[in-house]
């Protein structure tokens, strides 16, 4: 559970709301709000970058930590589903990179000034992003990516 | 945002690209390596992941809590208890469920072996990547896996597999440690701890690995931080940061262990920190056997319907210490009996995040022993 | 027995007879790394072929062999792929014509058949850069190179320490090196003749490619490197010849180290020549299954730092000896 101290700063400065495993944030103030956490507060180890899908928005979650004071708090935002893009905190801090890249690729959440915007777990030409709601379970596998020397076989 | 391959470019002339494709003898798995040399020294590296995505996440949006605990053994397939012991973790969190106290014990004993079985595999796998298969590092291998087929074997006598042992269940443990293995359990450490001087002597003491592992991959503490990387190799940068020890589950709280760090961040200290890792580990399962309280593994209602199990809405994030890393589960339940939305922090993902920083300015060798240092398992990277 | 071997039949007789022990020995050292290996390793080895010790494994291994495809790629430089693999067979098993079997009798009895023999052990390393170079491959092309820096470096002081024999014996003809062992073998010799054996170990292993030096076919990171792309016979002939220059330069150092062919009455000369061989070649696989590979500029930096100085100041030391003798 995250130290309520860091939370009412969050609150405070970034207009935040707080919910069981860290602040929301508007979406606007996360770069500003993870330099803070960083910077000021110590919270310089990078845990885990996580895309949810709700009915009317995507979420991205990050979580940081402070080492020294054994604290994870989770810094969430939330994206409108017909504009789905972010600010991307890859030079904040180097380990979101990966993360962010798997958000793009599962959930098609697009990161603004991302250092290297490409998929990382599903073929580079894969149409969709599998971890959206939308997308069924049981999407012919029959797909396979069009090769040079097969340039029918892309569907 | 644009999808599109990767075009390998040589932008000089004397720039090699070289591809360490997914198939290749010491990439740990189906890993590809784009590497930009300039005669030996590496000079960009870009690693390509993803031949292994099973999609995990999306299976669990689909399939009920209690039917989920063993499909996450595939992931880190080293260290399989300490996948489904983090989701049980997060399920019982969320849940409120209770786990008997004998089950807790029972679930760091199996965590215990099953680290020493690891770091035996990444020992082995480490000889092979540096001395090659015909040569000195198959004598290794051979040797730690010789220790490991006894531990596999114990394994298979407890719980009927040497491997996927589905054995967390949420509410407790699946099977129980009776007399007769815990005496046996007893006596293969012993065997094992007997053992480790002489794999010691193959690899730590030998100078020809110390200068191939020295100032070799070094990750500063600023760099560790910020892109996140966890386990003994986090620990070998000077960051004492064990989940063990900071968020303490199942029977640790207990249990009586120091965190093992270094402060070089070479390959040679996180070779160390492993190594030193192995005779805690050892030392652990002899604690618990020791210590086993008594009682039930097992005390909630018999499921008549296993998708009856609803968790409550809600978020939560648990983890556990697997041999590479933290390895956590970030769980959104709606309130139905099936996760709306489950993440999961796999450690060799972050860990690997590492290679486009430190690879640069090594040589073609020493790739493979950076490679080999970091432990990354694919399944893992990619669930 | 010199008066039957005189003459052009001689010679094609004796010639086919050594050839013939050479590959037998080649295919059978295959057999004996294996199965040594093997027992290091808390295995068995060759087990099923040649029930039960795997007798019959080289033979299956070379008829495996020779019922492949071959394959060359399209984009091979097609003279230099083929050419490879001949360039390095040919001059090791040409250096078995240079060691004396018995008094006098070798098939090339030259004045100067020690330098010849280094000379032809020198040419493999044409042969495996030019299989690296001609498969059009990069994995080879990284393994050429290292083959060419190591390869070329390590043949100083090797030839450095084999001139201790030659000083020594006051000779280049390897029949007169033996026979000025009668008294005592060179690597008796206090000092001089341990740290030339010592040096010339260490050489052979790189020449040989054996871990901890065996960085030109670094299976775990170039993936079998300058013969990746060889199949078939080709990949055969790879495969026997790096045996055969082992085991040549194995004998040439029993030859000049270990007194040859000398030793008690009760067996024949060649029977000695060949348990020597067989014990520096167990010695080297004994080396080579226990320890890791070195980094090549590693490799590279303990022969200028450390083999050649040695090895000189060993030159030193054994020609002023001799001087004052």
């Amino acid at each position: 559970m995250p130290a309520p101290e860091i939370v009412a700063v969050l609150t405070s400065r970034f207009s935040a709301a707080s919910f069981a495993l860290g602040v929301e944030v508007p979406a606007a103030s996360l770069l500003a709000a993870l330099r803070a956490l960083r910077d000021v507060h110590g919270y310089r180890y990078y845990v885990l970058g996580s895309g949810a899908e709700t009915e009317s928005s995507f979420e991205v979650a990050h979580a940081v930590r402070n080492i020294e004071s054994n604290d994870t708090l989770f810094v969430k935002v939330r994206v409108p589903k017909d504009a789905p893009e972010i600010d991307s905190i890859a030079f904040v801090y180097a380990g979101a990179e990966w993360q962010e890249r798997e958000i793009w690729d599962l959930f098609g959440v697009s990161f603004r000034a991302h250092p290297d915007p490409r998929r990382i777990l599903m073929p580079d030409d894969y149409p969709g992003h599998p971890l959206r709601k939308s997308f069924a379970m049981d999407t012919p596998w029959g797909y396979r990516p069009a090769t040079p020397g097969n340039p029918e076989a892309g569907s | 945002m644009s999808g599109g391959p990767i075009e390998v470019v040589e932008r000089d002339f004397g720039e090699l690209a070289l591809n360490m494709g997914p198939q290749h003898p010491s990439t740990h798995g189906v890993l590809r390596l784009v590497l930009h040399l300039s005669g030996e020294t590496v000079i960009k590296a870009i690693p390509v992941i993803g031949y292994l995505h099973r999609g995990v996440e999306k299976l669990s949006e689909h399939l009920a809590y209690d039917q989920l605990a063993p499909v996450y053994e595939r992931d880190d397939y080293l260290a399989p208890t300490a996948n489904s012991n983090a989701y049980v973790l997060a399920v019982e969190r969320l849940g409120a469920i209770d786990v008997p106290r004998r089950a807790k014990w029972l679930r760091a004993f199996v965590s215990e072996w099953q680290r020493v079985a690891s770091h035996l595999v990444w020992l082995g796998t480490l000889g092979l990547d540096l001395g090659g298969a015909l040569g000195g590092g198959t004598t290794l291998y051979m040797y730690c896996f010789r220790e490991r087929e006894k531990i596999l074997d114990f394994l298979e006598e407890l719980t009927g597999t040497r491997y996927h042992t589905n054995f967390n269940l949420i509410g407790g443990a699946r099977y129980d440690l009776d007399k007769t293995s815990a005496a046996k359990s007893d006596a293969l450490a012993a065997s094992v701890e007997a053992a480790l001087p002489e794999l010691w002597a193959m690899s730590g003491s030998n100078p020809i690995f110390q200068e191939r592992t020295r100032n070799v991959g070094v990750i500063s503490k600023d760099l560790a931080q910020g892109v996140g990387i966890t386990g003994p190799t986090l620990r070998a940068s000077g960051i004492a940061y064990d989940v063990r020890k900071a968020a303490p589950y199942d029977a640790y709280g207990e249990l009586n262990f120091d965190i093992v760090t270094r402060t070089a961040g070479d390959a040679e200290a996180r070779f160390q920190v492993r190594m030193d890792e192995l005779a805690v580990s050892l030392k652990l399962v002899k604690q618990i056997v020791a210590g086993l309280p008594s009682g039930p593994i097992f005390t909630r209602k018999p499921l008549k319907n296993p998708k009856a199990t609803k968790l409550p809405k809600g978020e939560i994030y648990a983890a556990v210490e697997s041999p590479r890393g933290e390895l956590g589960f970030h769980i959104v339940s709606d309130g139905t009996a099936k996760p709306y939305r489950l993440k999961i922090n796999a450690p060799s993902f972050k860990n690997l995040q590492i290679v486009p920083h430190i690879l640069p300015g090594g040589l073609v060798a020493d790739v493979v022993a950076i490679l080999g240092s970091l432990d990354p398992v694919l399944g893992d990277v990619d669930r | 027995m010199s008066a039957l071997l005189t003459g052009w039949t001689g010679a094609v007789v004796f010639s086919v007879a050594v050839l013939a022990v050479a590959m037998t020995c080649v295919a059978y050292m295959t057999w004996l790394e294996r199965k040594i290996a093997a027992r290091m390793q808390n295995r068995i080895g060759p087990y099923e072929v040649g029930f039960p010790h795997g007798w019959l494994q080289p033979i299956a291994d070379v008829t495996k062999l020779l019922i492949k495809e071959d394959i060359t790629p399209r984009a091979a430089d097609s003279l230099l792929f083929n050419l490879g693999p001949i360039l390095v067979v040919v001059p090791a098993l040409v250096g078995f014509a240079f060691i004396p079997v018995g008094r006098g009798l070798a098939i090339v009895d030259h004045a100067y058949s020690f330098l010849f023999f280094t000379a032809f052990a020198s040419l493999t390393l044409l042969g495996v850069f030019a299989a690296g170079w001609s498969s059009n491959n990069k994995y080879a092309l990284l393994s050429a190179l290292r083959m060419v820096a190591m390869a070329a470096s390590y043949e100083v002081p090797m030839i450095l320490s084999l001139l201790i024999p030659a000083l020594l014996s006051g000779s280049f003809q390897l029949t007169a090196v033996v026979e000025a062992q009668r008294g005592l073998w060179f690597i008796a010799y206090p000092v001089v003749g341990q740290v030339a054996f010592g040096v010339f170990l260490l050489c052979a292993l790189a020449e040989g490619n054996k871990s901890p030096l065996d960085i030109l076919d670094a299976e775990s990171e170039l993936v079998a490197a300058y013969n990746v792309e060889y199949s078939r016979i080709k990949f055969a002939l790879f495969y026997a010849g790096e045996y055969a220059h082992t085991l040549a330069i194995c004998s040439l150092a029993a030859t000049v180290f270990l007194g040859g062919y000398l030793g008690p009455a009760f067996l024949p000369g060649v029977v000695w020549l060949m348990l020597k061989c067989v014990i520096l070649f167990v010695l080297i696989l004994w080396i080579r299954w226990s320890l890791m590979r070195m980094r090549i500029d590693q490799a590279i930096r303990i022969n200028w730092m450390f083999l050649l100085p040695a090895a000189l100041a060993n030159l030193l030391i054994a020609a002023s000896w001799v001087v004052r003798k």
